[in-house]
């Protein structure tokens, strides 16, 4: 379970404030208007914004005090996700150790979550040779190849066109509930929410709301959401 | 995820020493010297006017070139935009080669004058200094002040059209204020570079009517060994230095390294036949008089070659093992030190000149080693302390987008410390530390500055070497001299570059 306890973060004037638990195994989307928190709110849990007050649990463990590399915690950016100087399979290799030279079963792993997202045999292109959405696979087979339990999306596919990122985030969804992995996934498309979301983080003027199920609150959107829709 | 902080200290501490103490050794030495004589103040106003005139002149004579360089398209552009690079690692002496071989009292132009019946050039002295720095610094200031018409908005000119204004208004209305802006940074920035001026002084200057504070000191040196007077001359120039650099400081400097000089503004009130034979004949003299050198070193130094002693030969191995280490130190000091206090440290360190960091490393030494047998070594670092500003000019801009693009992704992938830098921030910057590897090695084989104090006669890099066989007048040997020196800076800058932008595969 994630739980997000009276949590106050922010810089200059901005705050965010959330207080509240997601179940694991969960997809959820983080949704609402730019400006509103949505990256903080994913910055304070990957551990790169500390936050003023407030805690962040995994099951329970404090996560505040660890390093974004040592949190059970993956992330796909927006941009930048993979080291255009290495090879798709380097790059989904750096998961399981920084070291240049592999093992045999670290190859084989590799190869094998290159595999899952569907790029078998396209380990040894650098990220020029391969299209946006392909790029985004690679990233996404290294997430899963760290093996950590919160999967952390900001809005990387933003970038594809509508067809190819819904086809992504199908694909994420299913590798997701596969892998058992929560995920949270900013994204300000409602149609995004609907597709893969179990449910919604609505973040606006500083405040993250408590995860509602998708369909209940499109069938019943709240004041926020309401304004953001239009 | 920096480099750890104990390295960027130890390389701080290293830089700010290497400075710092040599800077003790010349104000605990120049106490007990006696006061400035009338040919120490003569070499005050002489660094003052030569470097005031240089910077008037290179950059009176680099408005027109940037202005035909930024509203005109024609092949060669872009070579011609490369070769105004070129004379930052050009070595001096032989470009002073070049220069004398054009200018000199047997230069092309002297002959031709004779033939005319008019009397030959005479290079020595005010004029050939300035001459020679307007050679060195024309391109950089039509770099710096092409830059400043390039970031005029072509709109504003779109609009000037659409007004039908003619090209005095346009000059009036657009380029004017950019020049007011841009002009006084490079002229700052030339001034600064001549007021130092070794090589040339040393080449073309000299007697009492043609000595900057920079070869005084050699001379106090050389000449009457006089060490006192050199640290008290080293004061002066660290005073001339630091005034130089309060100026500067009042003034927003130009970037060094302009890049994107390859566009070019469409101009409609350019279009003229008048304006556009203007804008030829600029850049056919700007290159005329950049390359006609360039080519006697070629012409006069294909057949030199053959009358090389076997001094140059050694001569040049010197050169190349004092190239490869600042290169070495450079690079290595420049990692860590690629923070901004990293880069206004070693602005700091190059504001100190060679001659007066190699008077303090001189008294410093003497005691313990004989300057002879430190020539090559202390010779290796003063450059490497003096190309680390360029270096840091390249490297830090890369090294910070590499931290803003990949930085967190290295943190939640764990990548940090060591695995940062060898498996993410080296290979980014292979482009930048190649080019910046190439300058600091071109830079540090061709310059002619603190050898000149500690070198004996069985020691010499080939820029010392050359100057010598040029004393001696024997000039076939030194123009072989000049273009292996020049051969030798061009192939080490186009080494390390390349080495830089070959992909790895």
């Amino acid at each position: 379970m994630l739980e997000l306890e009276a949590l106050s973060a922010g810089h200059g004037d901005f705050r965010l404030t959330a207080d509240w638990t997601l179940a694991p195994g969960r997809i959820a989307a983080v949704l609402g208007p730019s400006g509103g928190g949505k990256s903080t709110l994913l910055d304070v849990v990957a551990g790169f914004l500390a936050p003023e007050a407030g805690r962040v649990l995994w099951q329970g463990r404090d996560l505040t005090p660890l390093a974004p590399g040592a949190r059970p915690v993956a992330m796909l950016f927006q941009d930048n996700n993979l080291f255009p100087h290495l090879t798709a399979a380097e790059n989904v290799a750096l998961a399981l150790t920084p070291k240049r030279r592999l093992t045999p079963e670290q190859r084989e792993r590799v190869e094998a979550a290159l595999d899952r997202v569907g790029l078998s045999g396209f380990g040894a292109r650098r990220p020029a040779q391969l299209s946006g959405g392909q790029q985004g696979r690679v990233a996404l087979a290294r997430a899963l190849l760290q093996r950590k339990p919160l999967l952390l999306l900001d809005e990387p596919f933003s970038a594809l066109g509508p067809a190819q990122r819904g086809e992504m985030l199908d694909l994420v969804a299913e590798l997701a509930r596969a892998e058992g992995a929560t995920v949270l996934m900013v994204t300000h498309a409602p149609e995004d929410a609907r597709r893969v979301a179990d449910a919604v983080v609505l973040v606006a003027e500083g405040r993250a709301a408590a995860p509602a199920p998708t369909e209940a609150l499109f069938a019943n959107p709240p004041p926020a959401l309401r304004a953001y829709l239009g | 995820m920096g480099m750890p902080a104990l390295l960027s200290r130890l390389a701080g501490a290293l830089v700010a020493l290497a400075v710092l103490l040599p800077l003790a050794a010349v104000f605990w030495r120049a106490g007990g010297a006696s006061a400035l004589g009338p040919a120490d103040w003569a070499a005050v106003r002489f660094s003052l006017t030569q470097a005031s005139l240089s910077a008037l002149l290179s950059v009176a004579l680099a408005v027109p070139a940037a202005r035909a360089l930024a509203r005109r398209q024609f092949p060669g552009r872009s070579l011609l935009v490369t070769l105004l690079g070129a004379p930052f690692i050009l070595p001096v002496v032989v470009a002073v080669f070049g220069l004398l071989a054009v200018f000199g009292q047997n230069g092309i132009a002297s002959r031709a004058l004779v033939l005319l019946g008019f009397e030959p050039l005479s290079i020595y002295g005010l004029h050939g200094v300035v001459l020679a720095h307007v050679f060195f610094n024309l391109p950089l200031a039509t770099r710096l002040i092409l830059q400043g018409w390039l970031a005029i908005p072509a709109e504003r000119f779109r609009l000037a059209a659409t007004l039908g204004l003619p090209p005095g208004a346009v000059f009036r209305l657009l380029e004017v204020p950019m020049l007011l802006r841009a002009a006084p940074g490079a002229l700052v920035v030339i001034f600064v570079i001549c007021l130092s001026s070794f090589a040339v002084a040393l080449t073309l200057g000299g007697g009492p009517r043609a000595t900057t504070v920079e070869l005084a000191i050699y001379q106090a040196f050389r000449f009457e060994f006089d060490l006192g007077r050199a640290a008290l001359l080293s004061v002066v120039q660290l005073l001339l230095a630091a005034g130089a650099a309060a100026l500067a400081a009042r003034l927003a400097l130009p970037p060094a390294m302009g890049a994107g000089l390859d566009r070019v503004t469409p101009r409609w009130d350019a279009a003229r036949a008048a304006l556009r034979a203007q804008d030829a004949a600029w850049l056919t003299l700007v290159a005329a008089f950049l390359l006609v050198p360039l080519a006697m070193i070629v012409a006069r130094g294909v057949p030199g070659l053959f009358e090389m002693p076997a001094q140059v030969w050694r001569a040049a191995g010197y050169s190349l093992a004092v190239a490869l280490g600042s290169t070495v130190l450079t690079v290595a000091l420049a990692l860590p030190l690629a923070s901004r206090g990293g880069e206004v440290l070693a602005v700091s360190a190059i504001a100190v000149s060679p001659l007066v960091l190699g008077t303090g490393l001189f008294l410093i030494l003497r005691p313990v080693a004989s300057p002879g047998d430190v020539a090559l070594p202390v010779t290796a670092a003063v450059n490497a302390l003096m190309a680390l500003p360029f270096a840091l000019r390249v490297i830090r801009p890369e090294l910070e987008a590499v931290r803003s693009d990949y930085g967190r992704l290295c943190l939640s992938l764990g990548l940090t410390g060591r695995w940062f830098w060898t498996r993410v921030a080296l290979p980014r910057l292979r482009r930048p530390l190649g080019f910046a590897a190439g300058l600091t090695a071109a830079l540090s084989a061709g310059d002619l500055g603190v050898i000149a104090l500690f070198a004996d006669p069985e020691r010499a890099t080939l820029p010392l070497q050359m100057y010598r066989l040029m004393g001696a007048y024997r000039m076939e040997a030194a123009a072989g001299a000049a273009l292996l020196l020049l051969a030798m800076s061009l192939a080490l800058f186009w080494a390390f570059d390349r080495g830089g932008r070959v992909a790895r595969t």
